[in-house]
This record gives C-alpha cells, structure tokens and sequence, in this order.
C-alpha cells in the first residue's frame, strides 16, 4: 500500500501566554527576557508557607479566549493539581484544570485558499501556570533554574482530532492566533515561546472507521517545524503499519536540526500526574453578568472585519482574508485609509509590496516599525505627484529602516518628484539625441521603443520625473519630428 | 511575685500599673527558660538576646507614647512550621534544619503590629505529623506534669511551653488535633479557630484544607485576646474569610445559663480511658449545676472520620511535600549522579520515617486507579461529616467530648506504632474535617495527677460562644490553682 491509502488525523494542544502584566498566582511581572531570576517572590519560588492567589485578570482572559471560538463559559470552575518532579516546576505541582476548565465545547472555522471553509472542534480552553527555565551550563556541566517564567499565566487550547493535513494544521493555527492577537489576550510570539502546539498525530487505512494509536509531538517552534514534524511522524507511522507492526502510544521530542522526532520516555516511566482539587484556592464562580460583560466588550473579530472589508472597501476575498488574518495588518490597513481614504491603495501596499518585504525579512506583521498613519502618508505623497509610486517603494524601504515620516524622508533623500516642465523638457530632448535608433524604432510603428526612452529618462532623473508630464513630452516631441 | 506565672491579662494589668517593665518580664522568661528547657526541651531555637533587646526599645517607645497597643511587650513562643523572616523555621525536620524564610507569615506580622516579642521557636513533630512531638529531627519535648511522658503533638513544644511557664502564651497549628491534643495533655488551653478564620499564609502546609493556626494559653482569657490579634481575612489566603472583626473578649462571662450542650455518645465508648469518662461526667454535672441543658446524642459518623481524615490529610500533604526538593533551598544530598538520584536521596535523607510514611500514603490514594476508592471517596464521607455536625448545631450551642481517649502516654510507648498514635487523633480529627472551631480546656487530673482535657466544639465561626461556655467552667474549676505540673522524673 502506498502513503495515498492512509489517512492523517491530528488534534492540536496549544499553549499560549496570556499578556497579563503580572503572573497567574502572585504579583510578579512576567516581562520576557529579564535577567534569571529577577522576576520572582517567595510565592513563584514555592518557598514554604507561601499560598497562590489567582490573577482575576487570567480568567477574564481566558472567558475572552472562550467566547471568541465559540465556547460554552463554565460557570463553576476550579484549580486541580498536576504532580511532578521537576527543577523548573519548583512547587513539583503545576496548578492547572483537570476536570472543569473555564472554557468546553467551541470551535474556530479556518479557509483555504479556494475559500473552502471548515469547523475545527474545541474540546476545551484552560487556565494554568507555566514551569520556569533550565539553562545547561556549557562550562560547569550542571543545569541552572531560571524561575522568571514560572508562574506566567497560560491558556491551553485542545482541539477535536479534526486535522487532516499539514496545510489544515498551519491554517488553523494561523486562526488562533490572529483570534487571541484581536481580543488582545496573548502577544503569540513563536520564537519566544509564547505560542506553542503539542501535535497528536495517527494515521489509519482510508476507509477505517477507528483511529489509529496516536503519538504526541512537542518542541516545535515555528509554523515549519510543525509541518516538517507533521510529515516525518506520519511517514515513521506509515512504515512501522506497513511492516507489519504497531504504533506505540508516546511522546515525542521533534529536533530541528537533525530533522527527526525522539521518544521522550518510556513507558516503564508513565507518568500519573496524580490531579486532585488545590485545596489553596475557592472555587471559580462567573455570573451570568460577568460573562456577558466581557461579551459586549469583545472587540471585533477576524471573521466579521473580513465581512466588513468586502461589503465597504469591495476588497477581494483572497485579499480582504490576507488582511485579516493579522490584527497587525488589519490595524494597519484601517489607520491607513485613515489618513488617505484610499482603501484600493493601501489593499495594493499591504498585498503585494509589504507582504513581500515581511516575507524577505522573516518577520512578523507585529513587527512592522511603522504606522498605518505613515503608510497613509505614503500613498499621499503618491496620489499629490509630490513622488512617484517606484519612490513609493524605495521610501517604503526606508520606512522599514526607520520608521519617521514619508515626508521628511522624501525631502531628506532629494527624491521629490520633478514636475517642472521646462526641466522635464530638456532632460527628453537629450535623451532623444542620444537615441536616435529608439527614435527611429517608435516611427517605424514600434511602439515599445517609447518605453525605453521613457526609461532612460528617469534613469536620468533618478526617478523623480513626473512620468505623466515625461510621457506627454515624450509623445509631443516624437510627434513634432515626424 | 513569680512574673512567669502570671497570665498575659494578669501581665498587662501589672504593666498598666507600672508595677513591671518590659524588660523584667522578658529576664523573667529568660531566666525560666534557663531554669526549665534542659528538662522540658521545647525550644528548636532562641532568640533571647533580640528579645531583651526588643524589650529594652519598646519599653521606651511605650514611655514615649509612640507604641500604644495594649498588649505591646508581651513575649510569645512561635510553633516552629509558622515562617519568621531571619531566623529559622525549621519544621523539626533535617530538610528545613537550615532554613531562614524570607518572609513573614500573615499571623507574625499581625503580632509584631502588636508589639509582641518572640521568646523563640517551638518543638513539634516533624512537619505535624504526629501526635506526640517525638518526631522531631532535633530533640524529644517532655511534658511538664511527668518528664517521662510525651507533651503531646505535634504541637507539643508549645503546649510544653506554656505549661512550664517558659512562654506566657504561644501559636500552635491543628490539622487534626495538634494544638488541643497537647494542651489537653500539658494542661493548658488550646483552641482550633474555624476553618479560614486565620490566615494560613506563612504557615507551612501540612494538609491545606485542614491547617489552622490557633493560640495555645494558659486560661480562656488570653485564648480569646491571642485570638483577637490573630484572626482577620488576608489577601494573600483565599481559604481565609472576609467578615467583620469579633471582639472575642467581649461576652466571656456572659451567663451560660440555658445553653444546650450535645454529648455525642460514640465519643464515650470503647477505646475511651475510664478515669477519662469519669473526668468528663463530672464536668458535664458541673454544666449542669451552671444553666446549661445537657443532652446525650449520637454523631455516628465520627467513627468515619478518622480513616477520612488520614486520606485527605496524607494527600494533601504528599503533593505539598514535594517542594522540598533539594533543588532551591533545604537539605541536599552529598553525593548524586543525576537528577532522580537527587531527588531519591534529598527525600530520603531528609525526611524521617513518618513524614515519608504518610507520603508515601498519600501518593497512592491519589494515584490512578485508586482516586476513586480512597480520595474521591475520603471527600464525600467528609461531606457527610459536615452535614452531621450541621445538624447537630441546629439542636446545640456546643458538643461536649474528651480531647483525647487518654492522658498524656510515656515517651517511646507509641512512637513504633502508627497506627496506635493515629488512634489518639480519634476525638479532635473530625472537627477538622468539618471545618468548625473547638478548644480544649483542663477539667481536672487522673490518678497519677495528669492532666485531662475537655473538647468544646461550636458551629462555624462561634468561637465567641465555645470561649464564653469555656470560661464559664474554667472559673467554677480552677484548675490552675487547684493542679501543678511538677516536673517529676
């Protein structure tokens, strides 16, 4: 049997720092990248006597999360241990949900490019705290505790085993985070470790109607790992059923370099995390009132802002759900328009040119340097005449370098637009002389030969030349020779 | 006038008068302390030169008007699992042995607001676990009344204490009897606040819904003023319960006439020491000559308690153990190869054998495949409890029963039987496993001239009514002038 004859099931546990300003159970901040251990208290520490108190921030985040994939709000809720040893878990219990998380039974839809939309199921969204940091020190060979991380508030998103292929897992993945980006509850930052996926993969004869065992990959981080994670677990999956034996059920380690996934214990080892109730914190009780506030107060999501752009900007579909996608880009798109009321514009910028350098760069729309209002600016610099659109580009270049205004860029790099038709004059008449074959060329009825002036022309000008007037002097001067 | 026998209210009268100064009753502590503790061990640690110190600046704070509370100067020994930033908190356990917390607990905190002064920190069983202060890391505590018998536990260093006149009064935590048990048998009072009455941040847990901080005193006067300054919702405790501030001094002597008193009967069954029973009849005739109405009944769902209570409290305490690790502060093994043997030899040399029993207890009844059958199962039968004694409070004011089964016992009699020490738990667990209040008072001696103690169990947050009927028994009693303890080998 081939690889065409299996079919790939895969649910998703995601894990995702909440951007509260202080941690789930104490009031340390939970600022990244501060020096080991400078953002810890008795509390976080677990030294003895010390007692958790929860972060009400944390679970209006979490109700947020909920209700913007369509959650059922548990109204009763509680804390439940999970014991183990380990040193970046100084308690050897993370408090986290066992048996009734904040949030159950939701889904998000996702797309494809062809516009073909699908449910992915929610089984739940839970409230816990994250485990601190072990450096391996290179020279001593021993292992250091850096507790700053420990007690960071997180949410864990379960999904239904609703995934089929890797394309699927990057788009629904793409969805959460732009969800929980536009509610303002996690930052989503990959490379720091804010947004996490855990993969359970199996794989089953089409046509079979019981799942597969399934295998847990972890240590992913970035969309690419996942994929390439994704498809060598299946294929290891695939052989292991082919010759004839069976898949065990375990976790695994997913090494980026060497490009292969590794057992991370053994079953002599399972775990029993032993989950009781902490008897340290009361119980989680919502009101109905306290749930619907923060549903009124639920900003506007992806999906309806897409429905917005298409109904009032008359963007494309594939466009108006690039845009979307990313809370930053939306943002920036809207701030733009803004200031230039020119949606088709700011469309074309967004798609093609910055889409483009984001791609180049390998970053992140969060990451942009600039204002929408400065892309507003651009594009009015644009549609004034003050300067062309290929100086559009090389100022949009610079606004990625530093960002400040598109004006004050202009004016600093000389590239205001030549308009003056006296100088424009005299720039095409040399040119005219120096090319006397592509003169030659446009009356002999080759009409691309004026292009090639046209080119020479702002070769000469550096681009400033107004190209309307350039072109219509152009088109006057050919005429007059004829 | 010996100022060590004196009670803290019969102190602050004195200091009112101007007849005694901070500092002479701190020497006299001292001074006792030197005098007693080689005999009764019920130190872990010290700290007298800080507190004569204190003494001499609070002294003169108070001459200069700049300290105005009542009780400012007024010395006070410190169970040894209650944190008390600088100086160790030991837990009476090698992990700890070492261990200076960074913080203080909310109740230390609430006491240096006061301006009391801490004589030092008190013996208990390791990390109270057990019922006879015997095991603890660093020495044995004797009981006052005979040296060769226990003082009780686990928070027998400070009912030892307050027996011997070495502290005036002191904090002792009660997860299933710790602070009335070994008042019970030293003599003096001990109290059990409600559930979530005071603050348990800072106290190092044991069994999380069952701990409570409690004073440990020599009359029910100074039990309801320690009382006072102790109680109070903290922020930092969200099991403590936010309610208005009781003065607990307020109605002590009111009348107890018409009181209903219920006197379960399982609690004067079998397993019970007859002088014991005979004690306590006679202090229920005294009831009766006061006012109150007595009447027997049954809360059968006592015998339960204990096995409920031993499940609860070992599950708690396997996951609240596990802390001590070796990894960030504590004892740590000499020599290890990896992380596992770290951790395995850390926790086996750190902890004695009854801490690792009850472990090792509580990881199985929380490990799959048995949660249902012992925890899930521990939690309704606890339920059950709760309702039983909300029923019983709807017909009386107070349940009357034995503190212990027995008198104090001698030392090394029970230590090698678990389950004979868990046994003597069997009259104070259940009030823990409801949640409510309950203190126990001397209501008289039994041949050999020990101490015999009475349990007084209210509603939630009736403290207020179990002091007044308390009281009430302890003025017709007398026991303080009537019975000493005489240190007798």
């Amino acid at each position: 049997m081939s690889r065409e004859d299996y079919e790939v099931i895969m649910g998703l546990e995601v894990h995702s720092e909440l951007s509260t300003k202080t941690k789930i159970f104490c009031s340390c901040p939970t600022t990244f990248g501060a020096s080991p251990n400078t953002q810890t208290c008795p509390i976080c520490m677990a030294m003895p006597g010390t007692l958790p108190v929860l972060n009400e921030k944390v679970v209006e985040y979490a109700v947020k999360a909920g209700l913007a994939t369509n959650c059922e709000i548990s109204r009763n809720s509680k804390n439940d241990r999970k014991n183990y040893f380990y040193p970046d878990l100084p308690k050897a219990y993370q408090i986290s949900q066992f048996d009734k998380p904040l949030c159950e039974h939701g889904y998000v839809e996702i797309e494809d490019n062809e516009g073909n939309k699908k449910k992915i199921r929610l089984t739940r969204i839970h409230i816990e705290e994250d485990a601190g940091k072990l450096n391996h020190d290179e020279f001593g060979g021993g292992s250091l505790v850096d507790l700053n991380r420990a007690g960071v508030p997180l949410i864990e998103i379960v999904s239904e085993p609703d995934l089929r292929t890797t394309e699927e897992v990057e788009q629904y993945l793409k969805k959460l985070k732009s969800i929980l980006e536009y509610i303002e509850v996690s930052d989503c930052k990959m490379q720091e470790g804010s947004f996490r996926a855990d993969v359970n993969v199996s794989v089953r004869k089409k046509g079979d109607t019981k799942l597969g065992t399934r295998t847990e990959m972890k240590n992913m981080n970035s969309f690419r790992s996942i994929t390439r994670a994704i498809e060598y677990e299946v294929d290891r999956q695939i052989d292991i059923l082919e010759e004839g034996r069976k898949v065990e059920q375990e976790t695994l380690r997913w090494d980026d370099v060497s490009g292969k996934t590794f057992s991370m214990r053994d079953k002599e080892d399972a775990q029993d995390y032993r989950y009781f109730p902490d008897p340290d914190l009361v119980a989680i009780k919502l009101s109905e009132e306290y749930i619907n506030q923060i549903k009124e107060n639920l900003p506007e999501l992806p999906e309806s802002r897409k429905e917005r752009y298409l109904d009032q900007y008359k963007l494309s579909q594939k466009d108006a759900r690039i845009i979307t996608s990313s809370k930053y880009l939306s943002n920036l798109f809207e701030e733009a328009i803004a200031e230039c009321n020119n949606p088709k514009a700011a469309n074309n910028w967004i798609i093609s040119d910055i889409s483009r350098i984001l791609n180049e760069k390998e970053i992140e729309p969060s990451q942009i340097p600039f204002t929408g209002k400065q892309l507003g600016e651009l594009i009015v610099l644009i549609e004034k005449g003050v300067i062309s659109s290929s100086i559009g580009k090389k100022v949009l270049e610079e606004l990625f370098k530093e960002p400040k205004s598109p004006e004050q860029i202009v004016k600093e790099k000389g590239w205001v637009q030549i308009s003056d038709e006296g100088e424009i004059k005299k720039v095409v008449q040399k040119i005219l002389e120096n090319n006397p074959q592509s003169v030659a060329d446009y009356k002999a009825g080759k009409e691309k030969a004026l292009g090639f002036l046209v080119g020479q022309a702002m070769k000469e000008t550096k681009g400033k030349a107004n190209p309307k007037i350039l072109n219509e002097l152009f088109l006057e001067e050919l005429k007059k020779e004829a | 006038m010996d100022i060590t026998k004196l009670t803290v209210h019969e102190l602050k009268q004195k200091l009112d008068n101007k007849e005694i100064t901070i500092p002479e009753i701190v020497s006299a502590y001292i001074n006792r302390i030197n005098e007693k503790e080689k005999d009764v061990q019920a130190f872990i640690t010290t700290s007298e030169n800080e507190a004569l110190e204190k003494a001499k600046e609070i002294q003169e704070k108070k001459e200069k008007g700049e300290i105005t509370k009542q009780y400012a100067g007024i010395p006070i020994g410190i169970k040894d699992n209650i944190c008390t930033k600088g100086t160790k908190t030991t837990c009476a356990s090698k992990m700890l042995e070492n261990f200076i917390s960074p913080y203080n607990a909310t109740v230390i905190e609430k006491l240096e607001n006061e301006n009391l002064i801490s004589l030092g920190k008190l013996n208990m069983d390791e990390f109270a676990m057990g019922g006879s202060t015997e095991y603890s890391y660093f020495k044995k505590t004797r009981n006052p009344w005979n040296l060769n018998k226990v003082p009780g536990g686990s928070s027998g260093g400070s009912a030892a204490a307050v027996a011997s006149d070495t502290v005036p009064w002191a904090l002792g935590s009660d997860t299933g009897g710790s602070i009335r048990q070994p008042a019970s048998f030293c003599g003096v009072v001990g109290l059990k606040p409600t559930y979530g009455l005071v603050s348990r941040y800072g106290l190092v847990a044991f069994a999380s819904s069952l701990d409570q901080i409690g004073p440990i005193t020599k009359d029910v006067e100074d039990c309801a003023i320690l009382l006072n300054m102790i109680t109070g919702h903290d922020e930092k405790d969200t099991t403590s319960i936010e309610m208005e501030k009781i003065d607990y001094t307020k109605s002590l002597k009111k009348d107890i006439k018409g009181i209903k008193i219920g006197v379960p009967k399982e609690f004067f069954g079998e397993g019970i020491n007859q002088e014991v029973k005979d004690v306590l009849q006679k202090s229920i005739q005294k009831y009766k000559e006061l006012g109150a109405e007595i009447e027997e009944f049954s809360l059968d769902i006592a015998q339960y308690a204990l096995a409920t209570y031993y499940i609860i409290a070992c599950a708690e305490a396997s996951s609240n153990l596990g802390r001590f690790d070796g990894i960030r502060y504590g004892y740590r093994t000499k020599e290890y190869s990896n992380l596992r043997e770290l951790y395995k030899k850390s926790r086996s040399e750190g902890f004695g054998s009854e801490v690792k029993r009850r472990i090792i207890l509580g990881t199985y009844v929380l490990s799959s495949g048995y949660y249902d059958a012992y925890y899930k199962k521990a939690q309704q039968v606890r339920t059950l409890v709760m309702n039983e004694f909300n029923k019983a409070f709807e017909k009386y004011d107070i349940i009357l029963t034995p503190t212990s089964p027995t008198v104090s016992f001698d030392l090394g009699s029970k230590s090698e039987n678990p389950l004979e020490m868990y046994l003597s738990d069997i009259c104070t667990v259940s009030v823990n496993i409801a949640g409510v209040p309950a203190i126990s008072i001397p209501c008289g001696v039994n041949s050999e001239n020990m101490p015999i103690g009475m349990q007084l169990i209210g509603n939630k947050f009736c403290e207020e009514k179990i002091l007044n009927v308390a009281y009430a028994f302890e003025q017709n009693l007398n026991f303080r002038e009537k019975y000493k303890p005489e240190f007798k080998n």
